[in-house]
């Protein structure tokens, strides 16, 4: 079994409205998977199902083989994009109230917080009230109380809204570690970024459609338009920018150079190779920029939404 | 399973550790009785401020019929005009004078009686004296007719009918009076219950959804769990709250009637010695008895267990609407228009007992509301000390309970959608819709 949690063909409605259509996604073991997609697309009703928050109309999940159980809860750690705490209750209490439900024992609940708050550097707050820590540290709890169980499977939604540059580095090492030690991520976000930086494989949903997914690799191949940036100088810049616009598409590039090079983004078609390109350029000057566009999953996210 | 409990115990111990209910929980009998001892301390001065009434009898008959009291003295003026005798009581600052013109005929003496005073005199003062003059002109009549008083008072016949059921239980008039006063408290106990503690439900549903934590919750528990804790922690706060009410109310009692001396019953004027006049008269030595017995003669064991199982019926069915209307809003201004409907059936079930099953306990309008779900565990509380056949009880307890698992049912589909729905406020159609989800 390769893969942790397969979704198949789940659908959601509620009323006339339909949350999912038919959505299916396959999640590999040990990999980061971004679920992503413009706001009220179905995410957080996918990863409610998942979480058994919502049950869904049609289809089934199956985690590490079986269809959805309840014991499944222990296998899965959860931090929703709406997360609060018990305002009046004392972080300590709080953390052990949480991982309890998750089904450790207290002493055992107890030998991981201690580890867990010294570990993100938080020991002195367990008598604290939440209402006196500020939104970045609250984060810190929650995500404390989502991966303390060593869920197999951890979903986070939005995870580093309301961090600090710092610590929201904290926070991404500290996933990529889970990640190394077996763990499964399911990560939503609309921070392209982040994206780029963490995730294997990706899933986008719009509209209730799944419209994409795969390995971010083959997704970026797929997207790829075949356009190299390219930096020259030479004598006369006018007469080959002339000569290439009759070729190719030719467009202007955004990157800096040094100096008074001919910048452009140089569209090939689908029978030429860049390598011809790159010796028809070494022959009218000298190059100093020959990159092939990679596209972004920022593009990729828009273009595929505007396909739709 | 393990998870209910635990969460009963956050809930318990939340509300427990809670600053404002340690507070309520405290203060609340204290200041009940501080209340209760300043009204009767204050009764109580009242009523020893002794008071000084002048009788002018002119015709000479009425006079001995006047004996001085505690609070009470009585001053016979003699030989002296109606304006000096007006004049005296104005001045000694007398609490007022009772005027006795003199006729031949004695209906005429009654009908001319006068009393003069500075204020308007209190009204159980008058008709004191109206029903000592009384007593006494009327004696005098009967003798004036050539009537032996004596024969009439050794005639005087008492009814006490006595009340028996087919199978044998006696009852009296005192009994109802028992039996509808634990009725009552029973029904009413409920009542205030199902208010305080369904309003605190709500609130720590609508707490949970205000600080977002509900995710976080639900991923590891059923909604239906959580709710459950939630009725059950917080009514367990509740029972808590009551019963260190009652002891440190009991407590609080003894100890300030003991050390300032404040008797609570004699808390008006004139119960006191109409008691002490009572005790001495053997008829009502024996309704004190009758109240004794009927104290015993209730179906006590009935009346527990009823108690018992209507108090938790009812409470749950109200408790789990509250928690749904909690789940329903974002905020408590919104409630009131959820809470309505739920008020008004509990404040009907509340006047029925009061108005119908004290004119007639087994009469069409309590019976029948003592099987309809939403009233049934008030009035039906209030209905069993009168004897409630065992068929109709269970019968209403079914009902209950059926009533009871469909509304839980119905109140945590409408928790499980509500919880994870925020922004605007739902109307009744979409809350219908929620349970198709």
């Amino acid at each position: 079994m390769n893969n942790l949690l397969e979704a198949h063909a789940v659908s959601k409605n509620f009323g006339d409205f339909t949350a999912l259509n038919k959505v299916s996604i396959s999640v590999p073991k040990g990999s980061i998977f971004g679920l992503l997609g413009p706001n009220g697309a179905g995410k957080t009703t996918l990863i409610r199902i998942i979480n058994q928050i919502t049950m869904p109309d049609e289809g089934q999940v199956i985690l590490d083989g079986e269809p959805l159980q309840a014991h499944h809860i222990r296998d899965i750690g959860y931090l929703p994009e709406e997360r609060g705490l018990y305002k009046s209750m004392k972080v300590g209490e709080q953390a052990m109230y949480l991982a309890r439900l998750k089904g450790l024992s207290k002493s055992e609940a107890k030998t991981r917080l201690k580890y867990w708050f010294e570990r993100l550097e938080i020991g002195d707050w367990w008598d604290k009230k939440i209402q006196e820590l500020s939104k970045g540290m609250a984060q810190k709890i929650q995500f404390i109380v989502t991966v303390l169980h060593e869920p197999k499977l951890l979903i986070f939604d939005e995870p580093f809204s309301g961090f600090d540059p710092i610590n929201a580095n904290l926070i991404k090492d500290e996933i990529l570690r889970l990640r190394d030690d077996g763990a499964t991520v399911i990560f939503s976000t609309h921070r392209m970024e982040s994206v780029e930086e963490l995730c294997d494989q990706i899933a986008l949903i719009h509209e209730s459609n799944k419209i994409l997914d795969g390995k971010l690799i083959d997704i970026k191949k797929q997207f790829k338009t075949n356009t190299f940036e390219i930096g020259i100088r030479t004598s006369n810049s006018s007469l080959l920018e002339k000569e290439l616009s009759q070729e190719f598409k030719v467009s202007p590039a955004n990157f800096k150079t040094l100096g008074d090079a001919l910048t452009l983004n140089v569209k090939l078609s689908e029978n030429d190779l860049p390598n011809d390109l790159l010796s028809y350029l070494t022959s009218k000057g000298e190059v100093s920029h020959f990159v092939e566009l990679i596209p972004s999953a920022n593009d990729i996210f828009i273009q595929a939404v505007k396909n739709n | 399973m393990n998870h209910l409990s635990l969460i009963i115990e956050r809930e318990y111990l939340t509300k427990v550790k809670n600053k404002s209910f340690i507070v309520m929980t405290i203060l609340s009998p204290i200041i009940m009785i501080a209340l209760i001892a300043v009204v009767a301390y204050l009764s109580q001065i009242n009523n020893n401020k002794e008071r000084t009434i002048s009788i002018l009898d002119e015709s000479g008959i009425l006079k001995s019929s006047f004996t001085d009291t505690e609070s009470i003295k009585y001053n016979i003026l003699e030989n002296i005009s109606l304006e000096d005798a007006k004049k005296n009581v104005n001045e000694n600052e007398e609490y007022g004078l009772l005027y006795i013109e003199n006729f031949n005929n004695i209906n005429e003496i009654g009908e001319h009686i006068k009393f003069y005073s500075e204020d308007s005199p209190s009204l159980t003062l008058m008709s004191d004296l109206e029903s000592k003059l009384e007593k006494k002109l009327t004696d005098l009549k009967l003798e004036f007719e050539g009537v032996d008083i004596e024969k009439i008072k050794a005639s005087r016949i008492r009814v006490n009918i006595a009340q028996e059921s087919f199978i044998g239980e006696k009852t009296s008039k005192i009994d109802s009076v028992v039996k509808l006063i634990f009725g009552g408290l029973a029904g009413y106990l409920l009542f205030m219950f199902i208010i305080i503690y369904g309003n605190m439900i709500m609130r720590s549903v609508i707490e949970e959804k205000t600080s977002r934590i509900i995710e976080i919750i639900i991923s590891s528990v059923k909604p239906i769990q959580l709710m459950l804790g939630k009725i059950i922690g917080t009514s367990l706060a509740g029972i808590t709250q009551f019963v260190i009410w009652i002891i440190l109310g009991g407590v609080l009692m003894t100890l300030v009637s003991f050390v300032f001396g404040i008797d609570f019953a004699q808390s008006s004027t004139g119960q006191q010695e109409l008691l002490n006049q009572a005790m001495q008269n053997p008829d009502v030595n024996m309704e004190i008895q009758n109240v004794i017995t009927a104290f015993y003669n209730l179906p006590i064991t009935n009346l527990i267990v009823a108690f018992i199982l209507f108090f938790i019926g009812g409470y749950l069915l109200y408790s789990s609407l509250y928690a749904a209307i909690g789940a329903a809003v974002d905020n408590e201004t919104d409630t009131q228009q959820f809470l309505l409907p739920i008020l008004m059936p509990l404040i009907l079930a509340v006047y029925i007992g009061i108005f119908t099953v004290i004119e007639d306990p087994h009469g069409t309008v309590s019976t029948v509301f003592s099987f309809i779900p939403l009233t049934s565990p008030v009035v039906m509380l209030m209905r069993i000390p009168f004897g409630v056949p065992i068929w109709q009880q269970i019968l209403s307890l079914s009902l209950l309970i059926g009533t009871f698992i469909f509304t839980v049912w119905f109140a945590a589909k409408i928790y499980r959608v509500g919880i994870l729905m925020y922004g605007k406020k739902p109307t009744y159609k979409e809350l219908l819709k929620w349970i198709k989800y």
